[in-house]
């Protein structure tokens, strides 16, 4: 099996060098890494251009994202390129924790058998951007520069100017709005001098990355205290093309450079998977990490996705996947407020909500890294306790902390949600992305190239959509059905679907054919129910009987027009 | 014999019916242990205990009690 052959991307001189006066652009997105890319699609699946530029011009170089999570897979599938992804990945959903010897659990990541897409599928990163590089080479609306290197940034109240320099000179470009995905070290973030505080881990980690053609499950496995390394704890995971990543802890007091040499980690690599096993290394190095953020990812018209935003330890997997659905919640936004059908309040959400995911998956990661690296003799202790417990005690076994691997983030403080009637606890809550679950529809002239939708995403993600439970269009009273064709031709239309146990039950809505009934038990929807669904398939306002005047009510909140605390009284909320 | 007080509060009144048997049990549970050991020990009965006791708030209220004046803190 070819190890890797890095792709380089052509540059040519730009055409705005010498020019007396700087060229604009109405959003520039500054680094193509995974996160940037995924900014781009997005923004240009809702219609917007936008310049992408990269100081590389290549993938992402070595051994860094590889956990590639389900909600993640949605949003590439809702921006079509899901399929290469899939291909190309390996699907894993169980793993397996050790304690010295022993095995001490299993567990499964799947949390719905019946979704699209798996739990996971771990894909090295240098691919996810391969694939979302030809993507965007593939969509007009794209433009991708490489070698094109940020310098200056100037932020006013009206525009951002830019610096940027190429191997033929520099040149100025001015925008609207500049999205910095330019990850940890970004030019953007240190321009603007912004605090990135937090907390530095003293630890090593070894990550090596062999080729290694071996029948082993893709589970992932993850070792405490093992006998071959003591007070080391190790991790063993399958990649794409018999690509396998060894990560061990080597603690803070080490010589990092002599530990990176291929003669200190093959008796390494060997304890972890015997002396029979051939193996050629792809990559090696120690990495030490960081748990930080910026206070906001909103400066004017400066955002921040991505590891710009946000930097935390690996375990649990959430820096590549948090910056993804950083983009999927920013590209929407960006959109609406571009064209004019939004106020620019609505940005203010995108850092209310990503803030709050950042923090949780900060906390999560640093616990996980609290408890994988314990700081002190009394942590110890108890770490210890809880694995030790873990052999013979079920309830020790959920105290186990490899790594609490990534979940997308359900924005339960939004002030974008508004509306909650009647349905308690159940169903899909204000906030949540809506789950993958079995649907069927043919549409003609469907926004996604693809007319047959085998999903419930299948039909959300592109602006608001309602869901509407009922058997029969006709079961829906005329004022309710002609209110609702009519939200469809607003300046931000919400396109209402008829979600019926029926096939061919819509007739001047859209239907969506709930052949299994699991749309509706997944949402706990009844005959009546309605759905405020964001483009970004997060619920925004849900009724048990819809209310039209709370949904128009709805859609302002959900687009910044409105803050969430002049409800009415009606309502649960 | 009082009310059982309000179940989310800590219990700090006698409840153990032989204090010094349980005393000796605690005493025989680390001896012969090495300072390592009886730190895992503890550490093990502690987590026993709090899952039995399952209640949040009252493990709190355990917590800040047993923290109070270690470190010359409140």
């Amino acid at each position: 099996m070819a190890m890797y052959s890095y792709p380089h991307f052509d540059y040519s001189p730009p055409p705005e060098i010498g020019a007396s006066t700087p060229a604009h652009r109405p959003v520039i997105v500054v680094g193509a890494g995974m996160v940037g890319l995924t900014m781009a699609l997005d923004l240009a699946m809702r219609g917007v251009a936008c310049l992408v530029i990269d100081d590389d011009d290549t993938v992402s170089l070595g051994s860094r994202s590889i956990c590639q999570a389900k909600r993640t897979l949605e949003v590439w599938d809702r921006l079509g390129v899901a399929e290469p992804m899939m291909e190309q990945g390996v699907t894993w959903n169980e793993g397996r924790v050790y304690y010295r010897d022993d095995e001490l659990y299993r567990f499964d990541m799947q949390d719905n058998p019946e979704s699209k897409f798996p739990a996971f599928i771990n894909l090295q990163q240098y691919y996810v951007e391969q694939f979302l590089i030809e993507a965007a080479d593939r969509a007009p609306l794209i433009e991708l520069r490489w070698k094109n290197r940020l310098v200056g940034l100037e932020p006013s109240d009206d525009r951002v100017t830019l610096e940027i320099q190429t191997p033929d000179g520099r040149f100025s470009l001015t925008t609207d709005w500049l999205v910095a995905a330019d990850g940890a070290k970004s030019t953007v973030r240190r321009a603007t001098g912004l605090d990135f505080l937090g907390e530095i881990f003293q630890d090593h980690f070894l990550i090596a990355d062999i080729e290694m053609p071996v029948d082993f499950p893709a589970e992932r496995r993850f070792w405490f205290d093992p006998t071959w390394g003591p007070e080391q704890s190790a991790l063993l995971h399958m990649q794409s093309n018999n690509i396998w990543r060894l990560d061990c802890q080597l603690g803070w007091d080490i010589d990092a450079e002599a530990e990176a040499k291929p003669e200190q980690v093959i008796p390494r690599v060997r304890r972890m998977i015997g002396e029979d096993v051939d193996f050629t290394f792809e990559w090696i190095s120690i990495y030490t990490f960081q748990c930080r953020r910026l206070e906001r990812f909103r400066h004017g018209r400066v955002l921040f996705i991505g590891d710009a935003a946000h930097q935390m330890s690996p375990f649990g997997g959430r820096g590549g996947n948090s910056g993804v659905q950083d983009a999927d919640n920013l590209a929407w936004k960006l959109a609406l407020v571009m064209a004019g059908s939004a106020p620019e309040e609505l940005l203010d959400s995108f850092d209310v909500e990503r803030v709050e995911a950042a923090r949780e998956n900060i906390l999560n990661s640093t616990r996980a890294t609290d408890f994988i690296t314990p700081k002190s003799t009394g942590a110890k202790a108890y770490r210890d306790a809880v694995l030790d417990l873990a052999r013979d005690h079920p309830f020790a076994r959920g105290m186990v902390n490899s790594g609490r691997l990534t979940t997308a983030t359900v924005f339960t403080d939004s002030p974008l949600n508004s509306y909650d009637q009647g349905f308690g606890t159940a169903g899909v809550a204000l906030g949540a992305p809506c789950p993958s679950v079995p649907a069927a529809a043919h549409f003609e002239g469907g926004a996604r190239g693809s007319n047959e939708v085998s999903d419930l995403l299948d039909v959300l993600g592109g602006g608001f959509t309602g869901l509407y439970f009922a058997e029969t269009e006709v079961d829906i009273p005329p004022e309710t059905l002609a209110a609702l064709r009519d939200l469809a031709g607003r300046k931000v239309p919400v396109d209402t679907l008829l979600v019926s146990p029926l096939q061919n039950a819509a007739n001047k809505l859209k239907g969506l054919f709930d052949r299994l009934g699991a749309v509706a038990e997944a949402l706990a929807a009844g005959p009546g129910s309605f759905y405020l669904v964001r483009p970004d398939q997060h619920v925004a306002a849900r009724w048990r009987e819809l209310n039209l005047e709370q949904l128009d009510d709805a859609v302002a909140i959900a687009t910044g027009r409105k803050p969430a605390g002049n409800l009415g009284q009606t309502g649960d909320r | 014999m009082s009310e059982a007080p309000d179940k989310s509060t800590l219990r700090i009144d006698l409840r153990l019916a032989d204090p010094d048997g349980f005393y000796q049990e605690l005493i025989d549970m680390t001896k012969g242990l090495t300072e390592h050991q009886a730190l895992l020990v503890n550490a093990k009965l502690v987590l026993l205990l709090a899952n039995h006791i399952g209640d949040a708030d009252v493990l709190r209220q355990a917590i800040a009690a047993a923290r109070k004046g270690i470190d010359g803190s409140a």
